[in-house]
């Protein structure tokens, strides 16, 4: 038993001294979202190599993000749903949003005879998603889809069944297009969902609706792709039908600018730009104006600075869209209010 | 270290309890019955996760009780030792796959097998039940069972050997020189091992109450609640793992935790009983009453 408790207690000490270590000088610690760990660890490594400098980010998810940022056991946060004013009052300092990237919604379906690209417009989705369109030859449908036969067969509607912000993106915009589901639903990383089935995860969705012919579901794009799976286009704002793509998205966030300019957490969903898809979303870093520590502070500051700037070079390999000129702008004028006891870290 | 894990289940039954009272004061025993789970106007109600954890567990043990059963009375009254060892060796195997493993085995190959033969066969000629209402998904509450089902066996199989081979001889061959059957033998000695497989079924409960990655692939993941095998549904466990990690408001992740909280109470209660029963038969031997 003496011999248990010895080793548990160097277990415990290796951890705790691996703990430690993170707090060093030459390396930050974040944690969050899942949804763009691909890009963020490609930047840790770049930035690693470019500095010396290395940051730690575990992807444990929007919400337990928030509380390590909360609880001030990291440098910086990570999410995909930006924080309502509710919660941002429940942090002991302020924190202030920075969005990075932005991704796109692919709308997926499995209809093994359909010849030509689903066409759907924002009714349809919500009215599949609330249970009320239940087959494929409905009315609405086939009137978005002149000329085309669609088959008799009932829709199964898949959705993520952990919380996400990407359900949150899809949620987010469903109330911006429709009033029963703003009502009835709402938005949030996960939701009480009044039709379908849910799949854990992008892959367990985009694996739902691979072997399932009548489902239908939201994925991001790089699912999509990977997985080769018919992608809908979705009539925007203006009337156009849209396909998910890393153009569209930017031209999504571009479109917002202004409202982001006001408010960084504004959603991008529904764009009103002609060339805008509409089911997109940014992700954010989530930083405290006023750190504790300056050459923390520093370091990190001059992180996002360059993540905002040359690391948006690698985000279009990465399925990624990358943040628009006048968002950017947006962002260096956060990093510029940021300090560390009251002086400022980044010019 | 026997008395260090009673100080850990307590800490753990303790700080689930603590990060459960905004729920348990917000919601008190509705939270037990009633079927509201909104995150976004922050209502909570874990009925359909009580019912899926239920319903799934249930399906389990209906499948897998006979199975397991009927393999372990073969391999310690009838098989020659060599058989009986490969099989005893293949069933323990099968307690050594990895949850995930039998999750994507039940996506990837249960759900279609499901989809396409088996779920159109139940519409069409049990249909009139209400068990079997339904549209063919493939993945659901049957999937779940049956995935849970092939889970559980080992434990069951394993115990019952145990138990049944700790049965004196004296009882079957008394049995015999009053003249009964093979058969009839069997049953005497599987009546007088009745405490001990109903320990080995509770263990296989306890299991499947608590299953999480296999069921959260395979069952469907909705919070309604239907009559029928064929709908989807979801466990205590399978919305915890699903939502834990982004629970963004203080009370939602709250009532996840008080549903962690019933999940550890109902476990705990399984796996006592169980512990009771098979100690009973098998006189105190802790290996066995250990080995789940």
């Amino acid at each position: 038993m003496n011999d248990k408790l010895r080793s548990l207690s160097v277990i415990a000490a290796l951890l705790l001294s691996a703990a430690a270590g993170t707090s060093s000088a030459q390396t930050l610690t974040g944690a969050g979202a899942t949804f763009p760990y691909p890009i963020y660890s490609k930047w840790f490594d770049l930035y690693h190599q470019k500095t010396g400098i290395e940051i730690n980010y575990q992807s444990i998810g929007s919400g337990a993000g928030i509380q390590q940022v909360k609880a001030g056991t990291v440098d910086f946060g990570a999410s995909d749903a930006a924080l309502s004013n509710d919660r941002l009052k429940e942090m002991p300092r302020k924190v202030v949003h920075i969005p990075t990237v932005g991704g796109a919604l692919a709308i997926v379906y499995n209809l093994p005879d359909l010849k030509a690209k689903l066409r759907l417009t924002p009714e349809i989705v919500a009215g599949i998603y609330m249970g009320q369109i239940t087959t494929w030859n409905d009315k609405a449908i086939a009137a978005a889809n002149p000329g085309v036969a669609l088959p008799p067969a009932p829709i199964l509607p898949v959705h993520r069944s952990d919380g996400s912000g990407t359900t949150n993106i899809f949620t987010t915009y469903l109330s911006a297009v429709s009033v029963p589901w703003r009502e009835l639903v709402g938005a949030n990383t996960s939701v009480s969902w009044p039709a379908g089935v849910g799949g854990k995860g992008n892959e367990g969705v985009a694996g739902l609706v691979r072997q399932t012919p009548g489902s239908m579901g939201y994925v991001e794009l790089a699912y999509a792709k990977q997985n080769r799976l018919a992608v809908a286009a979705v009539r925007n704002r203006s009337g156009k039908f849209v396909e998910p793509s890393l153009a569209s998205t930017t031209a999504a966030v571009a479109a917002s600018a202004a409202a982001l300019a006001k408010d960084v957490r504004t959603p991008i969903v529904n764009s009103a730009a002609p060339d805008a898809y509409p089911i997109c979303g940014l992700t954010y870093l989530l930083v405290y104006q006023d750190m504790k520590d300056p050459a923390r502070a520093k370091m990190l500051a001059d992180f996002i600075g360059w993540a905002i700037h040359d690391g948006q070079e690698v985000a279009e390999r990465l399925d990624y869209a990358r943040l628009p000129e006048a968002v950017v702008k947006v962002d260096e004028a956060t990093l510029r209010t940021l300090s560390a006891s009251g002086k400022k870290v980044w010019q | 270290m026997a008395l260090a894990v009673f100080v850990v289940v307590a800490l753990i039954a303790w700080e689930m309890a603590r990060g459960a009272m905004p729920s348990i004061q917000a919601f008190g025993w509705r939270f037990l019955v009633s079927t509201d789970w909104d995150p976004v106007a922050e209502k909570f109600g874990a009925l359909p996760y009580l019912f899926g954890t239920a319903v799934s567990s249930t399906l389990a043990l209906l499948l897998a009780v006979p199975l397991g059963l009927g393999t372990a009375v073969y391999l310690v009254e009838l098989a020659p030792a060599s058989v009986g060892a490969a099989v005893g060796f293949v069933v323990e195997l099968l307690a050594a796959i990895p949850s995930i493993v039998y999750g994507l085995w039940g996506l990837f190959v249960l759900a279609p097998f499901l989809r396409a033969a088996v779920e159109p066969w139940l519409i069409a000629h049990l249909g009139f039940l209400p068990l079997f209402r339904g549209y063919p998904f493939g993945i659901g509450m049957l999937n779940a069972g049956i995935v849970l089902a092939v889970m559980v066996v080992p434990t069951i199989v394993s115990i019952s050997r145990e138990v049944l081979a700790s049965m004196p001889r004296s009882l079957r061959e008394a049995a015999l020189a009053l003249g009964a059957t093979r058969a009839e033998a069997i049953a005497v000695t599987l009546d007088a091992a009745r405490p001990g497989i109903l320990g080995a079924v509770i263990l296989a409960l306890g299991r499947a109450l608590g299953e999480t990655m296999a069921v959260t692939m395979v069952i469907g993941n909705t919070n309604r609640i239907s009559a029928s095998l064929l709908a989807p549904g979801a466990t205590m466990a399978s919305i915890i793992a699903n939502e834990f990690t982004e629970a963004t408001g203080k009370l939602y992740l709250s009532a996840l935790i008080e549903i962690a909280f019933v999940l550890l109470a109902a476990t705990l209660i399984v796996n006592a009983g169980a512990r009771l029963l098979v100690t009973r038969t098998t006189g105190g031997r802790r290996d066995v009453a250990g080995a789940a």
